[in-house]
């Protein structure tokens, strides 16, 4: 064996500066194609976890998708656009599209303005209550979107809205409707700008404040340095904002479900909905239109990486680690002020009162004295007696922990074998970690009945086909965590165990492992809150038995138990607030990432 | 300090040692040839220092040594023991060599308290190996109490400052008693004051142990006051090996000459030889000088003289012997523990270095003296 080894071209060339790239020998994998040791070689326990690590990889991400491909171009028979057929000359097509376009575009333009003037504000002026603007930012971690919706219906319904009622005296009944693009495009927006906040916050904190302070000195006016120096410094990152807020509006399934469908106002994922829901299922139709998000989709987020490659290199003005005095708002002050709190109140205060008020009701009525003095816990009492709601609490937590969990130590073993080795294929199984991000929870969620339902395991309509969907969601933004601490553990750390004679795995379970801990902590706590929160993938997966939260919100909004829903969201939005403080404290680093 | 740490005899062949990289460029043809025939041998106990500028190969030297490189060609051998060689189709893994090795970085692992820093080796042991914990600890303490460290033995790793983690590493990599100390510029992350007390530590210590060391470093005051041996390296090939006092007062090569030490180096022609005796023409008069090599009358040649070693005096002078010119000072620097003058001769300037009582000022007419033995003679 060892003979053949010498004639081979040289191994593990690592290029001056790079991180050097050490470990379990990766330049073995290329011998063991000759050789007669090969099997002994591949079966070093080192190599076996790495390769049952991309094999993972590869088959929880590429299985779905091309099962969907099969599934939406092949009829049976042969080779077809039947269904695309079918699903485009649906009526209303024009209107649907014209439907997604605004809604999208509409609520990118309304969160990309609020969350980026917030930014600025925080970073760069000298505005009070900053830590307000923070804690707006964790809302949409623990408020998950199905909830806001419906807080929103509470108060902006034409029927039943608590402000339609106040309004009614001066402009008549049902002056604004909720159920409306409008009001879609003012849900989704207002949901999605803390993100917007928080992206936006990153990219002014690392912009060099004294390329500002210049222009100040050079007799610019505050407005025309924001103008003129700021945004254009911002606009890399400005636009991968936006392109993401455009494909989350695409992707978002709560809001025109919730708001669109019940007056007719069609989007591609509500349509994807829709197919699904006739009987039989027209799976092959839902593919058609899950195909077409699928393309739109992958566009939008190959576009957006390569907008942040680019805005990293802008990045490379950033300054020295002072702290910069910060703007005067001067006589502008209480105006931006006034605006601060009321955007708080509209979008936090509001949605969060309604929801407490509605859960402490024994039916759902408008506020008055009669119905303020009417409250009771009976709601919560219920809950606890309600085996479907105590089912569905306990089904959330066994799957998002144990897909987190899993997930975490996956994507560990992948970073360190793309950011560490040099193996042949580390790149393609880069990008492979990076593909769920195109694919839209809709979408995952019919691939997956593609797979199981032609697949021979028996796992359609269990738990775990649930957790198969919670897993490959996960994969990009564990992987994200992952390789972004790896990065920082410095290559000695390692290979100074490796001289001291320790083996692959006892370095990787006593160095590495403990040295990404904090890192993979922040992105195990990330990933259980938003698999807490997830709705799309899960409501095409579930079957009765096994519902998990946010389903069970969709089922009671669907038997019309409102009251109920208040208490059970409530109770969800606790759970979540522990999880997101215990990250706080723990000093974990949650929230800036893709969705 | 005792030898209290024992440390197997290792001497260390490093025998035409290739190890090539790809070119960053991404060019398939394009190979860097990093370490280009590089022979090494080591006495068990002796201090070798690789030195040279940065990318000259001495770090990618040692790490192939370490195992943490895989060299294309050659053979590396400690003691009896052959740890690499293309020949014979060996190459021990790192985890397997045995050696230990201090980083630039030292690599102390933050997660861990000093103690169990240093018991990582013995932890690391598998099978027939496998150390009792008691053993363990006691291994670990003994090694920290050869770096006076044994009294930190349970606050974390990060806790400790600089010059500690350093004696930590080392603690680290001699706990394990190996045959051979591998250490990658450890001094470079200190500062100048406690670089130089860490020296005369690292001196004391490797002495006292016995321990066979290899030393990279680019820093040739470190190189020189630390050595026993000194190979200076430059585009991966060993450019000369030997004493300090050789390296210093005998360059064989005009990248030596410069690289080691402040040189003047002046560019001339063979005029007339007698024996080891030369004498020299240059632009600016001539020079008589030694060197053990054949030279041929009419041969270009450089003359290599430390600034130290020329004299300045006062006012013109009365002969016309080689070695003999007259100049005018230039410039003046204060350094404190001396004073370097630079001397005009003609267009060309010759650095002198003397003590500090001996001042000329600006334009003063002044005559310079080159000893014979210490201008050497080097291929142009």
């Amino acid at each position: 064996m060892t003979e053949t080894l010498q004639q081979l071209p040289p191994v593990g060339p690592t290029e001056p500066g790079e991180p050097p790239r050490i470990g379990p020998d990766p330049a073995r994998w290329r011998r063991v194609r000759i050789g007669s040791g090969m099997l002994r070689n591949l079966l070093r326990p080192s190599n076996l976890i790495v390769l049952v690590c991309v094999l993972l990889v590869a088959y929880f991400v590429l299985v779905p998708l091309l099962y969907l491909l099969y599934g939406t171009f092949y009829d049976g028979r042969t080779i077809t656009f039947r269904f695309f057929e079918e699903a485009y000359s649906a009526v209303g097509l024009t209107e649907m599209w014209r439907n997604t376009l605004m809604y999208a575009i509409g609520s990118t333009v309304l969160s990309v303005t609020i969350g980026t003037t917030l930014a600025y504000l925080t970073v760069r002026t000298d505005i009070p209550f900053k830590g307000l603007i923070f804690a707006t930012a964790l809302i949409p971690l623990v408020v998950p979107g199905i909830l806001n919706t419906i807080a929103w219906i509470f108060l902006l319904s034409p029927r039943i809205g608590i402000i339609n009622s106040w309004l009614e005296p001066i402009f008549g009944a049902g002056a604004i409707n909720i159920y409306s693009i409008g009001g879609m495009i003012f849900v989704e927006g207002l949901g999605s700008t803390p993100l917007v906040f928080l992206l936006m916050y990153a990219a002014f904190r690392s912009m060099d404040p004294a390329l500002e302070e210049s222009a100040l000195m050079s007799g610019a006016s505050l407005w025309r340095t924001v103008r003129t120096v700021t945004l254009p410094l911002v606009r890399p990152a400005l636009y991968t904002c936006a392109l993401i807020m455009l494909v989350s509006g695409l992707e978002s399934f709560e809001v025109p479900a919730l708001l669109g469908i019940p007056v007719n106002e069609w989007v591609l994922t509500s349509r994807i909905w829709e197919a699904l829901g006739h009987f039989p299922p027209r799976t092959g139709e839902a593919g058609a239109i899950a195909t077409t998000l699928l393309v739109i989709a992958a566009a939008g987020v190959l576009w957006q990486s390569r907008l942040q490659r680019k805005s990293r290199a802008f990045q490379t003005v950033s300054g020295k680690g002072f702290r910069p005095r910060p703007m005067e708002l001067g006589k502008a002050k209480p105006f931006v002020l006034t605006g601060l709190l009321l955007y708080f109140a509209i979008a936090v205060v509001l949605p969060l009162l309604t929801l407490i008020y509605a859960s402490l009701q024994p039916y759902y009525q408008v506020p008055s004295r009669a119905s303020l003095s009417a409250l009771t816990l009976d709601n919560y009492r219920d809950l606890v007696s309600d085996g479907p709601s105590v089912n569905a609490i306990v089904n959330s937590f066994s799957l998002s922990l144990t897909a987190a969990t899993c997930v975490m130590f996956l994507v560990a073993v992948v970073a360190w074998v793309v950011i560490r080795t040099n193996l042949f294929g580390r790149n393609i199984l880069d990008s492979l970690t990076f593909l769920p991000l195109m694919i839209p929870g809709l979408v995952l969620g019919v691939s997956l009945l593609y797979v199981y339902l032609r697949f021979p395991l028996p796992i359609y309509a269990t738990w775990w086909i649930l957790l198969i969907a919670y897993f490959t969601k996960s994969i990009p933004i564990g992987m994200r965590y992952a390789s972004a601490s790896m990065y920082q553990i410095g290559g000695e750390l390692e290979e100074s165990a490796n001289t001291s004679g320790a083996t692959w795995w006892q370095t990787f379970r006593w160095v590495t492992l403990p040295l990404l801990f904090p890192g993979l902590l922040g992105g195990w706590i990330y990933l259980v809150v938003g698999l807490i929160r997830e709705l799309s993938a899960s409501l095409l997966l579930y079957s009765p038995g096994n519902e998990v939260i946010s389903v069970r919100i969709w089922e009671m909004w669907s038997d019309g138990s409102f009251t109920e829903i208040a208490a059970f969201g409530m109770v969800m939005v606790g759970v979540l607030m522990v999880l997101v403080l215990i990250a706080r404290k723990l000093g974990a680093n949650i929230g800036v990432g893709l969705k | 300090m005792s030898t209290q740490v024992t440390v197997k005899d290792g001497r260390l062949a490093v025998e035409g040692l290739v190890k090539t990289f790809k070119s960053s460029k991404g060019e398939a043809e394009d190979v860097v040839r990093a370490v280009d025939d590089v022979s090494l041998s080591v006495e068990p106990g002796r201090l070798l220092t690789l030195l040279g500028p940065s990318g000259c190969g001495k770090t990618t030297t040692l790490r192939c040594v370490a195992g943490l490189e895989h060299p294309n060609q050659g053979e590396i051998a400690v003691g009896e023991r052959v740890l690499f060689s293309s020949s014979k189709g060996v190459r021990l893994p790192a985890n397997q060599r045995g050696l230990g090795m201090v980083f630039q970085s030292y690599a102390i692992w933050p997660h861990m308290n000093v103690r169990k820093n240093v018991s990582f080796p013995l932890r690391a042991r598998r099978g027939k190996d496998r150390l009792s914990r008691k053993e363990i600890t006691e291994r670990a303490d003994r090694a920290l109490a050869v770096v006076q460290l044994d009294h930190l033995a349970t606050r974390p790793a990060t806790d400790l400052s600089g010059g500690q983690q350093q004696r930590l590493a080392l603690a680290r990599a001699l706990v394990m008693q190996p045959p051979l100390l591998l250490l990658d510029e450890p001094l470079s992350n200190l500062d100048a004051k406690l670089r130089e007390d860490m020296r005369f530590e690292l001196k004391r210590l490797q002495r006292d142990l016995g321990v066979t060391t290899v030393y990279v470093t680019h820093d040739q005051v470190e190189a020189l006051a630390m050595s026993d041996v000194i190979a200076v390296m430059s585009n991966g090939k060993v450019e000369q090996m030997g004493r300090p006092t050789d390296i210093y007062n005998n360059p064989r090569s005009r990248f030596v000459a410069d690289f080691v030490g402040t040189t003047n180096l002046i560019a001339g022609e063979v005029e007339s030889r007698e024996g080891d005796r030369y004498v020299v023409t240059t632009p600016q008069g001539r020079l008589a000088a030694r060197s053990p090599g054949d030279l041929a009358t009419g041969a270009q040649v450089i003359v290599s003289v430390r600034p130290e070693h020329i004299q300045v005096a006062e006012g013109e002078a009365s002969t016309s012997a080689p070695g003999v010119w007259n100049g005018t000072i230039a410039n003046r620097a204060f350094l404190g523990d001396a004073v370097d003058h630079l001397v005009s001769v003609g267009d060309f300037t010759v650095r002198t270095r003397c003590n500090p009582s001996i001042r000329f000022s600006r334009d003063s007419a002044v005559h310079l003296t080159f000893p014979s033995e210490h201008c050497s003679l080097l291929p142009a």
